[in-house]
């Protein structure tokens, strides 16, 4: 291979790598997102329990 | 704010930017034929070109909607021009590597401090930089917003002047291929150039896309979470 060959080939990879960190990073953010959002859902359903409990009728 | 979330326009734009950076690539590597002044390493134009158009075209989309967002104060066009400047400044670290290795082969230098267009284009690219720091030392709302918006739009005047500073220049070794009289290369060359930057939009699209879904997310989140607290 060439010096000019390797040299064009790192500008090509340079640009892969940068968007494969990209995804990576992504990646990451998407599986952050997924845990806040599973949390709320829980918590959402907590909530709802508490409230469907508070909404029973009391036993004579 | 928008209720609509653009993941399909990511995922459409994502797929052509596979499609046309594989073939524009394949083309630029193995079919196109070599220049007759630079040899081989010509072939780094058809990314460093198409990166740095698409990093133009991503401060220039970041400015529209920090204009939007000062005309008509909604502010959903804040986050839409933030996220256009954040994906501008990826495509100018791109423009800045690739046109480094660029200039150590064809120059025997990886920076030149001489050439107008390089430095101009290095202070864009630090304008924009200092945009997330402005961004971020102030807290969220309107006046942020404003503040972000009058920084986008200043930023932009810095484009042409980028763009011309060549055209301009006596003394320059950074080759001018776009003049008044049109591409200055062949057909194929020009078609391949056309495909690697349509795929290079169109991967500044789908990143465009995706952080927004992203970002708007996490905003929805935050005001679930608010809400449930």
């Amino acid at each position: 291979m060439t010096t000019a060959e390797k040299y064009v080939l790192a500008a090509f990879l340079v640009v892969f790598a940068v968007v494969l960190a990209y995804v990576v990073i992504y990646a990451f953010k998407l599986s952050r997102l997924e845990r806040e959002l599973s949390d709320l859902a829980e918590r959402a359903a907590r909530t709802r329990r508490s409230a469907e409990r508070e909404r029973e009728p009391v036993a004579r | 704010m928008s209720t609509s979330l653009p993941n399909r326009a990511g995922i459409v734009l994502g797929a052509a930017a596979l499609v046309l950076l594989s073939a524009g690539f394949a083309l630029a590597l193995f079919w196109v034929p070599s220049d007759a002044d630079q040899g081989f390493s010509q072939r780094i134009f058809y990314v460093h070109v198409p990166v740095a158009l698409t990093a133009y075209a991503s401060f220039v989309w970041g400015a529209w909607k920090a204009l939007r967002l000062l005309w008509t104060r909604e502010p959903s066009y804040d986050l839409e021009s933030y996220t256009a400047i954040h994906i501008g400044v990826i495509f100018g670290v791109l423009t800045l590597v690739t046109g480094s290795i660029w200039a150590r082969i064809s120059w025997g230098v990886w920076w030149s401090w001489g050439e107008r267009q390089l430095v101009l284009f290095l202070v864009l690219f630090l304008f924009y930089s200092a945009y997330f720091m402005l961004r971020y030392s102030t807290d969220p709302g309107p006046r942020r917003a404003g503040m972000s918006a009058v920084y986008a739009l200043f930023g932009v005047v810095l484009i042409p002047v980028s763009f011309l500073a060549i055209r301009l220049a006596e003394n320059f070794i950074h080759p001018v291929v776009f003049n008044s009289h049109g591409p200055q290369m062949a057909g194929s060359m020009f078609f391949v150039f056309c495909v690697c930057f349509a795929g290079m939009l169109a991967l500044a699209g789908a990143l465009y896309a995706n952080e927004l879904t992203g970002k708007r997310l996490d905003t929805r989140l935050r005001e679930l979470r608010e809400a449930l607290a």
